[in-house]
């Protein structure tokens, strides 16, 4: 997926991370999230990317982008070399949902995983209407997209559960990128468009 | 292909009169290096380029000769203004490897200790020995440290070579194509490419020279083979499929499929120029390449040595060093925590994609040699 410039998620993931940490973003696209981070937190950064368009433009932004894809396992990198693992909008298209989170905690310490909320009340309203949605952070046509899994906050916090992965930290953003805020956990779902967590394996 | 030719080009010869103790154990007392460059070295010396060639490649890298307008370097099309490897900006060096035939010293030059040409006595040379005459060439052409080391194949077997015997030398390693030692398959084909030489009764031993006969039949039939693991098995259904030159079989050992006829062409053309001692010992340079030696096999303990960031770049379908192959350099260098991309590009000409003029190839390697600060 291409990131694009001054998105909500990407604060929120830099206020993550620590100066010179490791970092590893998976679908990096055209690299914009690392070069962010490296701009402003001085991080040591990799991509993966699939696109040969998206491998060209983080070459040119100056990341180190390793071609290859997610499905197919992660073996270059060996455990525990990183201190984040960054899956941002990548993980709906991922059809090993349970073995990408694993090998993200193999790989870190820690991974930071962001997807769309599907339960999302626009979207559910698009359906209402009996439409697929597509919104800022669903930006395809049901026929074009890249998704293969669609899931809500709510489900995602099952399988991490499932997983005995830890959550250590959750932000939801509404379609503006505001932070949407609550303890009612079906209305924090109702109103985030998009999912940011921390997770760490349990101990 | 966009960009320009560095049009009209010169070899020029440097002589070396101190010792090289080669990894063999073999000394060469004196040598030649036949080179090339093209463009200019910046003030700060900070612009340079090795470029380092492949199993029958030479100093001949861009451009033409002004009395042979149709001998054109076998990487032209990367190299030259507004090119990937841009002659405005960098000043790129191609060398012929010691043991080559096209005017370095190499078998077919004379041995100064007999008078007569080296043949079977010349040393065998390794690719930590070609890496060694580069360095005095670097010395001479006042090149301290390279902007980068490049090469396909053997080349770029030469580049990780670099970037691990002299770490501060090199600030870019280009590695294309390349593996990080042979397989077992890889050393097989080498070693029947080997066999059909060696077993030619015009070989005597090596010293054909002296016999006023090459072992051309053996060379040819090396070449041959060589040839079909350059290739792809799609590119060679695609570009000859089961052709005949004529339309019906004729029930003989004749050249009857076009895939035949082209195979022996490439054979006889190769035969016809190339030195049979020299195929020898660049085969078997490529066979002990294997820098991971020194540390017990451990590549990612000989990728530490090394300083220089990478752009490792393998093809589809390349089946002579597969994409998995560049992959154990990058898992090497990323355990390191060094800068490293990786780039597999989808071409269909197998191993011989690294030489072709693709848009995506050829911007990757522009794209990354634009962020080289000089």
């Amino acid at each position: 997926m291409t990131h694009t410039l001054g998105r909500p998620d990407f604060e929120l993931i830099a206020g993550w991370i620590e100066p010179g940490h490791r970092v590893l973003d998976l679908g990096c696209g055209d690299g914009s999230l690392l070069r962010h981070l490296i701009d402003v937190r001085g991080v040591q950064g990799v991509g993966v990317e699939i696109d040969d368009a998206n491998v060209l433009a983080a070459i040119k932004n100056g990341i180190n982008v390793i071609q290859g894809n997610l499905e197919r396992g992660l073996d270059e990198f060996a455990d525990q070399a990183f201190d984040h693992v960054v899956l941002s909008r990548t993980l709906q298209t991922v059809r090993h949902t349970e073995g990408i989170l694993r090998e993200m905690l193999r790989i870190g310490r820690e991974a930071v995983v962001s997807f769309p909320n599907f339960a999302y009340h626009k979207n559910l309203r698009a359906v209402l209407d009996g439409r697929m949605p597509v919104s800022e952070d669903l930006p395809y046509q049901w026929y074009d997209s890249p998704n293969v899994r669609f899931f809500t906050l709510l489900d995602f916090e099952d399988l991490c559960t499932k997983m005995g992965l830890i959550i250590r930290e959750r932000h939801v953003l509404d379609e503006d990128g505001n932070i949407v805020a609550g303890e009612d956990h079906r209305e924090v779902s109702f109103l985030g468009s998009l999912a940011v967590y921390r997770l760490t394996q349990s101990r | 292909m966009p960009g320009q030719s560095v049009g009209v080009v010169e070899a020029q010869r440097a002589h070396f009169d101190q010792p090289l103790n080669l990894r063999s154990g073999g000394v060469l007392p004196v040598y030649d290096l036949v080179y090339e460059t093209y463009g200019t070295l910046n003030a700060a010396k900070s612009n340079a380029i090795l470029v380092c060639h492949a199993l029958s490649g030479h100093h001949h890298v861009a451009g033409h000769y002004a009395d042979d307008p149709d001998n054109i370097g076998w990487w032209d099309n990367i190299i030259g203004p507004g090119r990937p490897l841009d002659t405005d900006k960098f000043f790129i060096v191609g060398l012929n490897n010691l043991g080559g035939c096209h005017g370095s010293t190499g078998p077919s030059s004379p041995n100064p200790a007999t008078g007569k040409l080296w043949g079977a006595d010349f040393p065998m040379v390794a690719v930590i020995d070609w890496v060694h005459a580069q360095a005095r060439l670097a010395d001479l052409l006042g090149i301290d440290t390279w902007a980068a080391v490049m090469g396909g194949s053997l080349g770029g077997m030469q580049a990780l070579r670099w970037s691990v015997t002299y770490p501060e030398r090199v600030r870019n390693a280009i590695v294309i194509a390349a593996a990080p030692k042979l397989s077992a398959q890889n050393i097989a084909f080498n070693d029947v490419a080997r066999q059909a030489i060696l077993t030619d009764p015009d070989f005597h031993g090596g010293h054909y020279y002296e016999h006023n006969t090459r072992p051309s039949r053996g060379l040819r039939l090396a070449r041959m083979l060589g040839h079909i693991t350059y290739l792809s098995d799609d590119q060679m259904g695609e570009k000859f499929g089961r052709d005949l030159r004529n339309e019906e079989f004729s029930y003989g050992f004749g050249v009857e499929f076009e895939v035949e006829s082209y195979l022996r062409y490439q054979g006889d053309k190769f035969a016809g120029y190339f030195d049979a001692n020299t195929y020898l010992l660049m085969t078997k340079a490529l066979d002990y390449f294997d820098p991971s030696r020194e540390d017990n096999g451990d590549l990612t303990a000989t990728m530490a040595r090394s300083k220089a960031n990478f752009l490792i770049a393998s093809f589809t379908t390349d089946w002579r060093f597969t994409p998995a192959r560049s992959k154990e350099m990058v898992a090497a260098l990323l355990a390191n925590g060094r800068n490293v991309s990786y780039a597999e590009i989808d071409l269909n000409f197998g191993h011989d994609s690294f030489l072709m003029d693709d848009a995506h190839y050829h911007a990757v390697v522009e794209a990354y040699l634009r962020n080289i600060k000089l």
